[in-house]
């Protein structure tokens, strides 16, 4: 059974349309990315799986039960948020006791995230980070096996957005399943297997973080360019040639090096430089976004 | 369930601004139904309760003199507590933060209310025991008698504060639900209590007759009644015997159920933002 399954899931505020008809698949054990510009409908979405905000239209189910009723998910949403006048230990206390978790499983979580030395504290005390990890603790206090980040190295340094990746990585490896929303495209890259990209409240995308990307292109450095580029655009065809900073990209995959090496030789051009060159993650989103980073 | 009792419980007893709240109506209690007027008394400075002499602050009148701020001063606290316990949990964003953990609404909901139910109780007898404590020190002090009411009458008055401790704190808290937040909840909340039922009653209600019968079936003129039934002087403000005690008890508790049913439904049907 897939631990998050939507269907046509929609969320409509008068005539907007913060999510429409969303169809999402997060298999189990999987690190699931989940991007989009800011105001895509991510957050929103996140609000439905966990039945804060209520659909529209469409079905949610969480390891096949309807949001609410799950035993086994943990759930990180918008930034972490407490009880300012209570301890990050006694906050913890307070969801332990409304999620029928037994106290000593507070330590434990406080100790997963490195807090135990500043427990005792008062929430209204901690830096970004330190809260940022409390709500981290908070989600995991279930002992989940469906857990769900939004942003979860918001505040974090870069130290602590390691720890928290590993920390992702580490969960998904026992076999816990992830949902990581984030935008941080380079952070998904690292730590996801699959990726959905939502823009204007529609997944336009899914796949893994390869296939996302797309293939590898070629880059070559030759001289003299105009024969170079004539010549590849012979063996190649038009559009698998681009030329670009004083050199030559070729919209091919690194398995025929070789060929176009020979073929440029052959027709006097000196190659100084062939070489692959690995498409970003960022760079596919921005194809898939029009490079909109905030959605008005 | 009873984890989400103990929760809001924990919350509540943590929380500074609960004990302030506490600790000011004790004061204003103590302050307004013994401290002035033994203050009154022993100046002989007369004033508008002096008729009631030493005999109003004696332990036999313990109940009247208990429940007497309920209706307007103390209940206003009680308002500002409901209004806390769940506008601030819309302020700090920790709906959510709960709500992820797998509890339902309406289970966070009802764990609130019993909370909030037990530290209403724990606020009318803090009332009581203080007013206890103030009448034995002025009726040893002039050598009067010391009998308290007898149990029965306690009982009562007790059940009767707490019910209009609960609605007030009640109305806090459908506030708090219906404007998703404390600020506003607890400015219109505290308007209506301290401005708009003394307009009614010393403006609107002489003037305007319907006014003056629609009185008879709001909150606070009834509670007021409740007050007045057991024995709370008229002097005090917010009291007057508009309606018979078990009318004014029953208006009381419907508006207690109305306000607590009103707040689950809006609770369970809007989206947490």
């Amino acid at each position: 059974m897939e631990p998050i399954v939507t269907k046509g899931l929609t969320k409509r505020y008068g005539e907007l349309f913060a999510v429409q008809n969303l169809d999402l698949t997060v298999r189990a054990g999987e690190v699931y990315g989940f991007l989009g510009p800011n105001g895509a409908g991510k957050t929103t979405t996140l609000r439905m799986l966990l039945g804060l905000v209520r659909p529209t239209a469409g079905t949610v189910l969480l390891n096949g039960r309807p949001p609410g009723s799950q035993p086994s998910v943990g759930a990180l949403i918008e930034g972490p948020a407490f009880y300012p006048y209570l301890s990050g230990r006694d906050n913890l206390r307070v969801l332990a006791r409304h999620a029928g978790v037994a106290a000593r499983r507070v330590d434990v979580v406080l100790e997963m995230v490195d807090l135990s030395g500043r427990a005792g504290d008062k929430y209204a005390k901690y830096s970004l980070g330190m809260k940022q990890r409390l709500g981290v603790a908070a989600a995991l206090l279930k002992d989940p096996r469906l857990l769900i980040l939004d942003e979860p190295t918001n505040g974090l340094d870069p130290a602590g957005m390691a720890d928290m990746r590993t920390m992702v990585r580490r969960l998904g490896a026992a076999g816990c399943t992830v949902l990581v929303s984030s935008h941080l495209l380079g952070e998904v890259q690292q730590i996801c297997d699959r990726v959905g990209v939502i823009f204007r409240g529609r997944l336009v995308r899914e796949g893994t973080v390869a296939e996302l990307r797309g293939g590898a292109d070629l880059r070559v450095v030759a001289a003299p360019l105009d024969r170079a580029a004539a010549r590849a655009r012979e063996l190649l065809g038009a559009e698998a040639v681009t030329l670009a900073d004083g050199g030559l990209n070729l919209a091919v995959g690194a398995d025929r090096a070789g060929e176009i090496n020979t073929s440029l030789v052959t027709a006097g051009v000196t190659v100084s430089e062939l070489r692959t060159v690995e498409r970003d993650l960022e760079q596919a989103f921005f194809e898939l976004t029009g490079g909109e980073t905030d959605v008005g | 369930m009873w984890g989400n009792v103990t929760a809001e419980l924990f919350k509540l007893v943590k929380r500074p601004a609960n004990w302030l709240l506490l600790a000011v109506a004790l004061v204003l209690g103590l302050l307004f139904t013994y401290v002035i007027p033994y203050a009154g008394y022993r100046s002989g400075t007369g004033g508008p309760t002096a008729d009631r002499g030493l005999a109003a602050m004696i332990p036999a009148q313990l109940v009247g003199n208990s429940v007497a701020g309920l209706p307007v001063f103390l209940g206003a606290i009680l308002v500002i507590l409901g209004v806390l316990a769940v506008g601030s949990e819309y302020g700090w964003d920790t709906w959510k933060t709960v709500l992820t953990l797998g509890p339902s609404r309406l289970a966070v909901y009802a764990g609130k209310l019993a909370a909030l139910a037990v530290a209403a109780l724990a606020f009318v007898l803090a009332l009581f025991v203080a007013g206890a404590a103030a009448s034995l020190i002025i009726a040893a002090v002039e050598d009067q008698p010391m009998a308290f009411p007898s149990i029965g009458d306690l009982a009562t008055g007790l059940g009767a504060g707490w019910l209009i401790a609960a609605m007030w704190t009640a109305f806090g808290v459908v506030l708090a639900v219906l404007l998703r937040g404390v600020a506003l909840a607890l400015g219109l909340g505290l308007v209506w209590l301290l401005a708009v039922q003394n307009l009614l009653a010393g403006l609107a209600a002489p003037l305007v007759d319907w006014i003056a019968q629609a009185q008879k079936g709001l909150p606070g003129p009834n509670a007021g009644a409740l007050a007045a039934a057991l024995g709370s002087t008229p002097d005090t403000p917010g009291v007057d015997a508009l309606v018979g005690g078990s009318q004014a008890a029953l208006v009381v508790a419907l508006y207690l159920a109305g306000f607590l049913v009103a707040g689950a439904l809006v609770l369970r049907r809007r989206d947490i933002l």
